[in-house]
């Protein structure tokens, strides 16, 4: 009896002598069984975990007790190998299991049948809206965010959809992807290729992104991811659809680089997003975009973030990739002018419904809807032809060319020879050169340029925020660099300064009275109740009510937060402000109303003014004087008129040529002698 | 690269001098006679007394013994000898290899344990297990020390029977234990710390192209969203190991380990000042070093650091 024991004890013994193999074999079965089902990850993942769960998990954890000799029952170990071993065996059967299953149903084949089982009507339409309705659940209460949306797109053709914030055309486009966030209800149907998104899995939905319908966002800089290589990015977007793998895929990411206008691609596709430009960044969300060759491309304001030449390029690109791949675009922005410039038709959208649509023509040339007109009229406009005139600006009659030249007003600001610099560890990087300039009284100086110019520097300096490298800056006469801290103190109790992000220049704890009388109780001017006065006078003046003193920033849009950082601004009745792109965050309407009270301002308090922008339309509204500034240095500067109506410079002439207008014909025509230009120029 | 990594080892001499000058003299300060308490209970007669003395340097003025002391470190990797004749450097080797292996499976603990609570937490945001894990993680971060040590050891240790109770006699085994009782606080800080970065991590820009682009849920996470939020975890974790060498006295002297955080408690109490100081500037060393690596990790990790 005892032998049959001990031979059994040995023939248990020698069968599984050795406690880690078991461990180790059920480790690398399932590693084997990934690599084998690359392609059904899916399915054959769940199995894979629920077989490490159930039979692999009582063997790891027995191994190491039995190592270290804890005395544990002589059942119970023959119990965990004899586990081991069959779930070696089940694992096997999974894998051989998974793999059959991955390759008998390979992608297309699914994709087909699903395109057959949601066939309707409409089958010609790249992206069918019927009747759809978005509502989101908030913790207040229930926001309908699309109310009834109804239109298609055209294979190969291109849709604007136009709209200011909140007019439901983001969620839109989110609904037309499955991206609708989980608190969002969609109602109605969507219709991809005939195939209904929204009776989808989120399996098929995923199946499709990408690869039928791609979308590009707004905000180029933060859309790669910054720790990946641009070569990893590009691969996963055809590894995912299994479109390409490893060298194939990389090849064919050098390709689509090359399509999209980054220079030395097989070299660059190696290098991080960081390395690369806005613009560039952009092209290549757009490449990975195309990779799959989508049928459909949706574009959620794609140059909003961009500059005005950059802008101009990127939408070329967006038609040369329309024409040549066919696909149908989506192109969803607030700026007319790109409108113009794309669309074949438009739709225009007003909290969650859709007001108008019809072609660009239609649209642009004869709105009818209350609304489209609206936001047509309060574009800013930038004319170029001889003697057009923009309303509402005192135009000085004198060309005042030379700085220097003695004007009826005095000088507020002078710049003679200003160079300013950026130091990194005692290294100083110059980033503006040789600047001249003068802002007499009562005139609006225009600072304009693009990203990396130098316009927000020069801000900063006349500010006092940054010293000043070289030269002299006179703010009414006192060279800034010369001055004592007092001194300067007491200069900055003239200047005003007003941001571009109305969210962030407020500080979110202090109730908008406070806002309005801080520079008041920094410079220590008027008691207490003389600032109250004074802020709800300056209140009125940016014709906002009384009421809003007691509320939070948080409380107000974005239009009145700006007008309130205005209020801010004229406190202390300056005679300088320095306005820093004001009015880039703003939607084209609430822009429109405060450009027009900073000039009914203006003529009121007759401060001299920087304003500081990238927008060519605004300031040619605002401006007397205008100073273009290309890489810190200036290109070309004087009369307004002079400058935009009959520029001198190629640069100049190059931002002139790419800012669009809102007629669809005069855009042709204006891309045409863009192009024209740049030939000339030896830049295309 | 090379430049600041030149300029961070050189850094190294600065910091261990004044490391060791003022445990030195903290040790030096403290009141009492170590050859009187050497000596105890047995009367020692004043010759042998004063010869202890002179081996040991005792009469010197204090910057002379540290100075003695230093050199014989730099020269000769003579950490001194005891005042019963034993030399630290094996005192230290013996201790070394039990706080390492201590400090070794509490960094697994914490590393593994505290990305995953902080995965699922972030992932399954405000949901059920999102709770669970971060009360989880405010009691184990709120008990003392010495609560969750006994604790355990009563529970799993005596009660359950499955790990032994104290000392190291069971092998790897005896470490687990103690390993979670010393990571159970940095496990807390740990998971939080995932859960918050990751959850910024996947409300940005990038996250969103990666899911329009069709990838799963599950890799944009773990390609997208860990990537990128492992990295201030990363060096957190860094600078933790270094603390738990040190840091490991109570739990060795709660589960009777012979390592070295319960030398330093001993040998202060014995006012052995080469053992203090010997083990101190190991510890200051380590943590030194790891500091470095750390830095460098994160350099290889976020392409946009680049030192110069």
């Amino acid at each position: 009896m005892s032998e049959n024991r001990a031979s059994d004890d040995t023939a248990v013994k020698k069968s599984v002598s050795n406690p880690w193999v078991p461990a180790v074999l059920s480790l690398v079965v399932p590693g084997l069984g990934q690599l084998v089902v690359l392609r059904q990850r899916e399915f054959g993942l769940k199995l894979m975990i629920a077989w490490l769960v159930i039979a692999v998990g009582p063997t790891l954890v027995m191994t190491p007790l039995r190592l270290s000799g804890t005395q544990v029952d002589r059942a119970a170990v023959t119990l965990a190998d004899s586990v081991a071993l069959s779930a070696i065996g089940i694992g096997l059967l999974i894998a051989v299991y998974a793999a059959v299953m991955a390759y008998r149903s390979a992608a297309p084949a699914t994709q087909e049948e699903v395109a057959e089982a949601a066939r309707v009507e409409r089958p010609e339409a790249a992206l069918s809206f019927q009747d759809v309705h978005v509502s989101f659940n908030t913790e207040f209460s229930t926001v309908e965010a699309v109310k009834g949306v109804s239109f298609d797109v055209m294979p190969g053709e291109v849709v604007a959809v136009v709209g200011e914030s909140g007019s439901g055309k983001s969620v839109t486009s989110a609904a037309a992807m499955g991206l609708v966030p989980k608190n969002g209800t969609v109602s109605g149907r969507v219709y991809l290729n005939g195939q209904e998104i929204t009776a989808m899995d989120p399996t098929q939905l995923r199946r499709l992104r990408g690869s039928e319908v791609s979308m590009v966002f707004q905000e180029p800089m933060t859309a790669l991811n910054p720790v990946l290589r641009v070569s990893d990015q590009l691969k996963e977007a055809m590894e995912v659809h299994g479109v390409a793998f490893g060298k194939d895929a990389l090849a064919k990411g050098v390709e689509l680089l090359e399509l999209v206008g980054i220079p030395d691609p097989a070299n660059r596709i190696f290098e991080y997003p960081h390395q690369f430009s806005g613009g560039q960044r952009q092209r290549i969300v757009i490449a990975m975009a195309i990779a799959c060759n989508p049928s459909m491309i949706i574009a959620d304001e794609p140059t909003t973030a961009l500059d005005v030449t950059v802008q101009a390029e990127i939408l070329d690109l967006l038609r040369r990739l329309k024409d040549e791949i066919n696909t149908a675009i989506m192109l969803i922005t607030h700026n007319m002018g790109v409108v113009a410039d794309m669309a074949d038709r438009v739709v225009v959208m007003f909290q969650g419904e859709v007001v108008e649509s019809g072609t660009a023509e239609q649209i642009l040339m004869s709105p009818q809807h209350p609304y489209t007109r609206r936001l047509l009229e309060a574009m800013p406009k930038l004319h170029q032809k001889q003697g057009a005139e923009s309303p509402r600006v005192k135009v000085s009659e004198e060309p005042v060319e030379q700085p220097g030249t003695p004007a009826a007003a005095e000088i507020a600001i002078e710049a003679k020879d200003l160079a300013l610099a950026y130091k990194n560890r005692g290294k100083g990087i110059r980033v503006v050169e040789g600047v001249n300039f003068t802002v007499p009284r009562g005139e609006i100086l225009g600072l304009v340029g693009e990203s990396g110019s130098g316009k927000s520097t020069i801000a900063k300096a006349v500010l006092g925020l940054l010293d000043v490298d070289h030269g002299e800056l006179l703010i009414r006469g006192r060279n800034l660099p010369t001055l004592s801290r007092k001194d300067r103190k007491a200069v900055r109790k003239d200047i005003g300064v007003v941001f571009q992000d109305p969210a962030a220049s407020l500080d979110p704890r202090f109730p908008i009275g406070d806002i309005i009388a801080e520079p008041m109780v920094v410079h220590n001017v008027g008691s207490p109740k003389d600032r109250k006065e004074r802020a709800a006078e300056l209140l009125e003046a940016v014709k906002l009510p009384r009421s809003v003193t007691n509320r939070y920033p948080h409380e107000l849009s974005g239009g009145q937060r700006q007008r309130i950082s205005i209020a801010r601004a004229l406190s202390l009745s300056p005679s300088i402000l320095i306005a820093d792109e004001p009015t880039s965050a703003l939607d084209v309407s609430v822009q429109a109303r405060v450009l027009e009270m900073f000039i009914e301002l203006q003529e009121q308090f007759e401060f001299a003014c920087l304003f500081v922008t990238h927008d060519l339309a605004v300031v040619d509204q605002l401006a007397n004087q205008i100073m273009v500034l290309e890489k810190g240095r200036v290109v070309e500067q004087g009369n307004k008129h002079q400058i935009l109506r009959e520029p001198r410079m190629d640069y100049t002439k190059r931002l002139l040529a790419a800012a669009p207008v809102p007629d669809p014909q005069e855009q042709r025509e204006r891309r045409e002698a863009r192009h024209q230009l740049l030939a000339a120029q030896g830049l295309l | 690269m090379t430049g600041y990594i030149i300029r961070r080892l050189l850094q190294f001499v600065p910091v261990l001098i004044a490391a060791t000058l003022i445990v030195y003299a903290m040790v030096f300060l403290m009141p009492g006679d170590p050859i009187r308490a050497l000596s105890g209970d047995r009367p020692m007669s004043d010759a042998v007394q004063a010869q202890l003395r002179d081996q040991y340097n005792l009469d010197d003025p204090f910057l002379v013994q540290y100075g003695k002391y230093m050199w014989g470190v730099i020269t000769q990797g003579d950490f001194g000898t005891t005042f019963q004749g034993r030399p630290v450097l094996d005192i230290i080797q013996q201790g070394l290899p039990v706080t390492l292996t201590l400090a070794a499976v509490a960094f697994g603990f914490q590393a593994i344990i505290g990305a995953i609570a902080g995965i699922l937490a972030a992932v399954y945001k405000d949901s059920f297990i999102d709770r669970f894990v971060q009360v989880s993680l405010v009691i184990a971060v709120a008990l003392p020390t010495l609560a969750i040590a006994f604790l355990l050891q009563l529970t799993f240790g005596l009660n359950l029977g499955w790990f032994p109770i104290a000392g190291i006699r069971d092998g790897f085994v005896s470490y687990i234990l103690p390993g979670i009782v010393l990571a159970a606080v940095s496990t807390g800080i740990v998971a939080r710390m995932l859960r918050s970065e990751l959850i910024e991590a996947l409300q940005s820009d990038y996250v969103r192209t990666a899911t329009a682009k069709g990838m799963k849920r599950s890799r944009v996470v773990t390609r997208h969203g860990l990537r990128n939020s492992l990295i201030p975890v990363v060096t957190f974790l860094g600078a933790d190991l270094a603390t738990m060498m040190g840091g490991a006295i109570v739990v060795e002297s709660v589960f009777n380990m012979p390592g070295l955080g319960g030398q330093v408690f001993r040998s202060i109490q014995a006012q052995e000042n080469t053992i203090v100081v010997g083990i101190v500037t190991l510890f200051v060393l380590f943590y030194v070093v790891v500091n470095l690596l750390v830095d460098l990790l994160y350099a290889a990790l976020d392409p946009r650091i680049r030192y110069d």
